[in-house]
């Protein structure tokens, strides 16, 4: 049975915004201005953090339409269960680090209650409250304590800390005279060894290289593994599957979703883009055509053959277009170009299908399916442009460009490139080759 | 696991607004904290320099030195008696780590707003910390004391045995002051530009360097309720063997309470608003 370790009950939290200034454009109303603007300041200082009741009520009441005022939050409610490991995504200013520093206890909500059941640690960034002046070993402790460890802790998980920075030799040296590396690494190692029963982060797994982030990313496994609750803010989607088991997404302040990580990151994924999995032209006057060829529909399918936006990396994905060729007797090469989310080239795949090529193609209906298998695009989003040339001369009958999009997500299991390797393999492709070992005994 | 998790602290996180008294509680559990952080101040200040804790002594001594030139030699202020030396080292020891600690404690959150925005931690620890930290100049400093006292050969009295008092009052007055005016810059960074010249004024306010007696009658009564008045008078009646000014002592102590009490309660009502207006 477990408990619920944080509960979030409508929490909404406002700021106001700076509103631009009424200015004079003669000299006695300058002067004036001038002379005013001490009380003119005063008020607007003192009204920061103030909203009355009436304020507030007129706010609901006019769905929040206010010039000087934003929901950063805005009634957001979930829970999350002890042990419970959670992603919060959603874009910039979606309200995803005011919600962390509201259950972190740096600011608090407007309206709304959060019961939070446990002690908390919040990493919303490292290395907080590092001074220059002091030494490495005396950061640690400063540190330490200040992201919430009783110096008893911080005594008895000291080796551990400095093993895990690898900074053992520099430590009675100033902070100041640090790499960025090193004081990164340094304030890391204090904020993995915390040892919360909830821990929230936000974001600070993009430190050090490579192989540092890696030792961080298992740290953080490790951490959900040994059944604490954490609430995680990422934009690194890779991390969030494979670290979350569930995902909440934030957008403009409210909940969009809340589900299993690999569907939540899909959806977010492709949220944004117009295109989808489908597209259909049910009306022959709009549908992209040329003279010989007009364009049906186009979609993106799974092996059973339904229509689908997120695929596992395992999986093979099906692109499909139905076509109608208006005029007999032309060669045709139906194409799709795929291109990732930078917007660069994948690939381009021509229809040479054995049976029509090189063939005039009759009058009529036909339905193109081309397969891309499965463990050979990378983790991402992607968007495919449907086109189809009549050949000898090559003219284009119709070219629709980003038509469709899907979304392929990674996990780590054996049997994917990825393997156990906990980040985002970087490359265009994530094909799973052979790889072989020769040992001798030296 | 659930066993643990039964007797795990529960903490709701509510809208601001009602006025709340200090969680006395969650201030012992964050103690360690509040020694690193008196224990930085301590470390950092005096980083890098060739002086180091020598400036604790070095600082006074000088002001010591100028007041005695020109308000003992060329303006000739009456001191009823004492050697003008004798008279200002007593007062302006307790007024330099007044005066510290008071602007410290006001820019403590300002200063600290890169912290405030990133972890929580109770706020009022910010405030209090310079208070603490700055002891330890005072302490070095004491020694100058020690030694001017020898060279104009002063007996101790009875009245020492009012030094701890004296100290403590000397604590609280800087740590009101610092708890209403680093909540207040946080809002109003009016402060950090009016905290030279508060300073300044206050030096003329209390009988740093005049004596109290110089006060015409009439004046007395607002006069001591000056804290600092106490303070001073206290510390030379205590070092000096003079006579205790309680009617000084007992306003003074009234007042620096209040400041401290409604200082914490104002502190308290504003600081989980803190990060929202920095």
């Amino acid at each position: 049975m477990s408990q619920i370790a944080v509960n979030v009950e409508g929490i909404s939290k406002i700021y106001r915004l700076g509103v631009k200034e009424r200015s004079s454009d003669n000299i006695a109303g300058m002067i004036w201005d001038f002379v005013r603007s001490p009380l003119n300041n005063f008020r607007k200082y003192r009204s920061l953090y103030r909203f009355d009741e009436a304020e507030l009520q007129g706010l609901e009441a006019e769905n929040g339409q206010m010039d000087d005022i934003l929901w950063a939050l805005k009634n957001v409610s979930f829970s999350v269960d002890e042990g419970e490991v959670v992603g919060i995504i959603g874009g910039n200013g979606a309200g995803k680090s005011t919600l962390l520093k509201i259950l972190s206890r740096i600011t608090p909500p407007t309206t709304g209650e959060v019961i939070i059941r446990g002690r908390v640690s919040s990493l919303l960034e490292v290395g907080t409250g590092f001074h220059p002046e002091l030494t490495g070993r005396e950061n640690v402790y400063l540190n330490g304590t200040i992201l919430g460890m009783r110096k008893k802790e911080v005594d008895q998980r000291f080796d551990e800390i400095v093993a895990f920075s690898e900074v053992e030799k520099f430590l009675d040296t100033p902070v100041k005279r640090y790499s960025s590396g090193m004081r990164v690494r340094l304030a890391f190692a204090v904020a993995a060894h915390l040892e919360p029963e909830i821990l929230i982060v936000d974001e600070v797994l993009a430190v050090g290289d490579a192989a540092f982030q890696q030792k961080c990313m298992n740290k953080m496994q490790d951490v959900g593994k040994e059944g604490r609750t954490v609430l995680f803010v990422s934009h690194n989607m890779p991390a969030v599957t494979s670290l979350c088991d569930r995902v909440i997404w934030l957008d403009q302040g409210k909940k969009v979703s809340e589900g299993p990580a690999r569907e939540i990151v899909g959806d977010y994924l492709l949220a944004g883009s117009t295109t989808t999995a489908c597209r259909q032209w049910n009306d022959t006057e709009s549908a992209p055509a040329g003279r010989f060829a007009r364009l049906l529909a186009t979609r993106v399918i799974t092996e059973k053959g339904d229509v689908a936006e997120h695929f596992d990396i395992q999986q093979p994905v099906g692109i499909q277009m139905e076509y109608e060729v208006l005029e007999g007797g032309e060669v045709m090469l139906p194409h799709f170009r795929v291109k990732n989310e930078d917007g660069v080239l994948v690939f381009v795949t021509l229809d040479h299908d054995p049976e029509w090529y090189q063939r005039p193609r009759p009058a009529g209906f036909y339905t193109s399916t081309v397969w891309i298998p499965g463990n050979f695009l990378n983790e991402g989003p992607y968007f495919v442009d449907c086109a189809l040339i009549t050949r000898h001369p090559d003219i284009p009958q119709f070219n629709e460009l980003a038509v469709l999009s899907f979304a392929i997500a990674g996990s780590m299991e054996p049997g994917t490139a990825r393997g156990d390797w906990p980040g985002r393999l970087s490359g265009v492709v994530s094909p799973v080759l052979e790889w072989k070992t020769d040992y001798r005994k030296g | 696991m659930d066993s643990k998790s039964d007797n795990a602290p529960i903490v709701r996180i509510r809208p601001p607004g009602k006025w709340e008294i200090i969680d006395f509680q969650e201030l012992k559990d964050y103690r360690d904290l509040f020694f690193f952080l008196v224990w930085r101040d301590i470390k950092v200040l005096y980083a890098q320099t060739i002086m180091g804790f020598a400036w604790a002594i070095l600082n006074p001594m000088i002001q010591i030195v100028i007041f005695s030139v020109i308000f003992g030699k060329v303006a000739k202020l009456d001191t009823d008696g004492i050697p003008y030396v004798l008279f200002s080292t007593v007062a302006i020891i307790p007024w330099t780590y007044m005066s510290e600690a008071m602007s410290k404690a006001s820019q403590s959150l300002v200063a600290g707003q890169n912290m405030l925005g990133k972890v929580y931690f109770p706020r009022v620890l910010f405030p209090i910390t310079p208070v603490l930290a700055k002891l330890v100049d005072f302490s070095i400093s004491l020694l100058l004391l020690i030694a001017v006292m020898i060279y104009y050969q002063v007996p101790p009295t009875w009245n020492v045995l009012l030094l701890p008092f004296l100290i403590l009052l000397m604590m609280i007055i800087p740590a009101g002051i610092g708890l209403w005016l680093s909540a207040l810059s946080i809002r109003f960074r009016d402060v950090k530009f009016a905290m030279p010249f508060l300073i300044r004024m206050l030096i003329y306010s209390a009988p740093i360097l005049y004596t109290a007696s110089s006060i015409p009658d009439g004046y007395r009564l607002i006069y001591s309720l000056n804290p600092i008045v106490a303070v001073i008078e206290g510390f030379r009646a205590c070092l000096l063997g003079t006579e205790v000014p309680w009617q000084f002592i007992l306003p003074g102590t009234v007042v620096a309470a209040l400041l401290l009490v409604t200082g914490a309660i104002y502190f308290r009502k504003m600081e989980r608003v803190f990060v929202d207006v920095i």
